[in-house]
């Protein structure tokens, strides 16, 4: 599904990722483990290209998403993220917060393909052959009612309907953590990467925000998650990489990794974190 | 005190009978325009200014607008307005070749000088919002625009309400040099009222008030805005 190749980023002359390469496939759950400043967030985010790799590439869906060329907001919307810190949209009410990029790109779809059709139209008036308009499958009013009844069905899934209307200021870091990851559900992304879920919550909250997760990766979700967590790297992860100095140094099954690691780096870290 | 008795009278007499209190309010009148209008211009093309020294410089075309953008900044803030005054009326428009009534140019000028100080103002509203804001738009798949304009600038106006407001301020306090250029402003009006009484103590004393008035008068203004902003935020 994600196919990365040589993967490098520098800033300036420090070299965070020297070269990975790995492939991500479809209904992996993968976990990165590693001390800080291993490059494991960077890692993360230079698969959605929130930061630039400096070279390599990334294939996803086919396509080289490091390519200038490429159009990467269009393979966001199928990579959903999440941050440490939550980022909700603090002007916006919960429901907004989620309903906010649905409704937004699909009212620009729509209006895109009406233009479209405008054309095809107006051309069609000098063809003999006329060619067929794009069928236009939903109206301004049903995309916001969908996104609507998606947000709200997110929510309820969560236990927050209540929390609709309210502001992201007014909740609780497990709240506002699980709202951010319906939040990028509701695009129905092809993947969701996570990157350090739980390490900015209170201690009572990560159990509720790891719950979630773990559902996602039960219904078969591909997920890769950067993780401090390492019973739950252990429980829910399919593979779990081992990174340190820019590198994947141990790339293995979570049992495996966590029983009998092979690398003295991994040993050594397993041993101070376990 | 009965001297300045005397001195009110001869206000007064001016003030009244000789029309002086046309000329106070053509200079409030224009004052007010120019510190309104000047705001207005300033918003308009400083918050195009803030965007373009904010946004990322990905191309060589925003790289040259920066710079010039930083140009401008530099230029408007660096010299006093007086003395962009005088340029402008004494040297610009007779280089050009083109007859501008000293109100308008006023109005341009301070319009000009205060974009500087606005842009500044946005620029550091529009930073003052946290980076995540704008990571998570992208990651959602929204364009720089969109975020920005969605989420990051209703965001930054919130941060920048008080401190438009104190630009404000001095603007209208600031429209008391355009008499350089021969602009009729509040100055102009008492010093009229001044020179026919041969007594400039309460005619000055009367335009000090009514500048702390004017003031005032825009602060409770920029109060009431401000409340109404934080009201339709409905956070607690």
């Amino acid at each position: 599904m994600i196919d990365v190749i040589n993967l490098k980023k520098t800033y300036g002359k420090l070299d965070v990722l020297k070269g990975i390469t790995t492939s991500i496939k479809q209904g992996e759950k993968i976990a990165i483990i590693g001390p800080s400043g291993s490059g494991k967030s960077t890692f993360l985010r230079c698969l959605n290209l929130m930061e630039e790799p400096t070279s390599g590439s990334i294939i996803f869906g086919g396509q080289d998403i490091t390519d200038r060329k490429v159009d990467i907001n269009v393979h966001r919307r199928q990579m959903g993220m999440v941050f440490q810190h939550f980022n909700l949209f603090n002007n916006k009410t919960v429901l907004e917060n989620i309903m906010l990029a649905p409704v937004y790109l699909g009212l620009r779809d729509l209006r895109g393909l009406k233009w479209r059709n405008r054309f095809i139209q107006l051309r069609n008036l000098f063809r003999r052959e006329k060619q067929p308009l794009h069928p236009i499958q939903k109206s301004k009013a049903q995309i916001k009612t969908e996104a609507r009844e998606t947000a709200l069905r997110l929510l309820k899934r969560i236990g927050l309907e209540d929390k609709a209307n309210v502001y992201p200021s007014t909740l609780s870091g497990g709240q506002k953590q699980r709202i951010a990851i319906v939040r990028a559900l509701a695009m129905n992304p092809k993947v969701m990467l996570f990157d350090e879920p739980t390490s900015a919550l209170d201690p009572e909250m990560v159990g509720e925000v790891l719950d979630l997760i773990k559902q996602l990766a039960d219904e078969g979700m591909t997920m890769v998650i950067v993780t401090h967590e390492m019973g739950f790297a252990r429980e829910v992860a399919t593979r779990v990489l081992f990174m340190n100095e820019g590198n994947i140094l141990e790339d293995d099954a979570p049992e495996r990794i966590f029983t009998n690691p092979k690398h003295p780096r991994t040993q050594e870290f397993l041993s101070k974190v376990l | 005190m009965g001297n300045f008795d005397k001195k009110l009278e001869k206000f007064w007499e001016i003030f009244i009978e000789h029309g002086g209190y046309v000329k106070v309010l053509t200079g409030l009148q224009n004052t007010i325009y120019i510190a309104v209008a000047g705001l207005a211009i300033g918003i308009l093309i400083g918050t195009l200014i803030a965007i373009i020294r904010v946004s990322p410089k990905s191309s060589k075309l925003l790289k040259v607008l920066n710079s010039l953008c930083g140009f401008y900044v530099g230029l408007f803030r660096g010299t006093p307005i007086v003395v962009q005054l005088l340029v402008a009326y004494y040297v610009m428009l007779p280089v050009i070749g083109v007859n501008i009534p000293a109100l308008q140019v006023c109005v341009i000028v301070f319009g000009l000088n205060s974009a500087a100080y606005v842009s500044e103002i946005m620029r550091s509203g529009i930073l003052s919002v946290d980076p995540g804001q704008m990571e998570a738009g992208r990651a959602l798949g929204l364009n720089y625009r969109v975020t920005m304009l969605k989420v990051v600038v209703p965001q930054a106006v919130k941060n920048i309400v008080p401190t438009l407001g104190n630009e404000f301020i001095s603007l209208i306090k600031e429209t008391s040099v355009v008499s350089f250029v021969g602009a009729a402003d509040l100055y102009v009006a008492f010093n009229y009222i001044g020179s026919n009484s041969y007594e400039f103590m309460v005619p000055y004393l009367v335009m000090a008030i009514i500048y702390i008035a004017l003031v005032a008068i825009a602060a409770l203004i920029i109060r009431q805005l401000e409340r109404s902003l934080r009201k339709s935020d409905r956070r607690h």
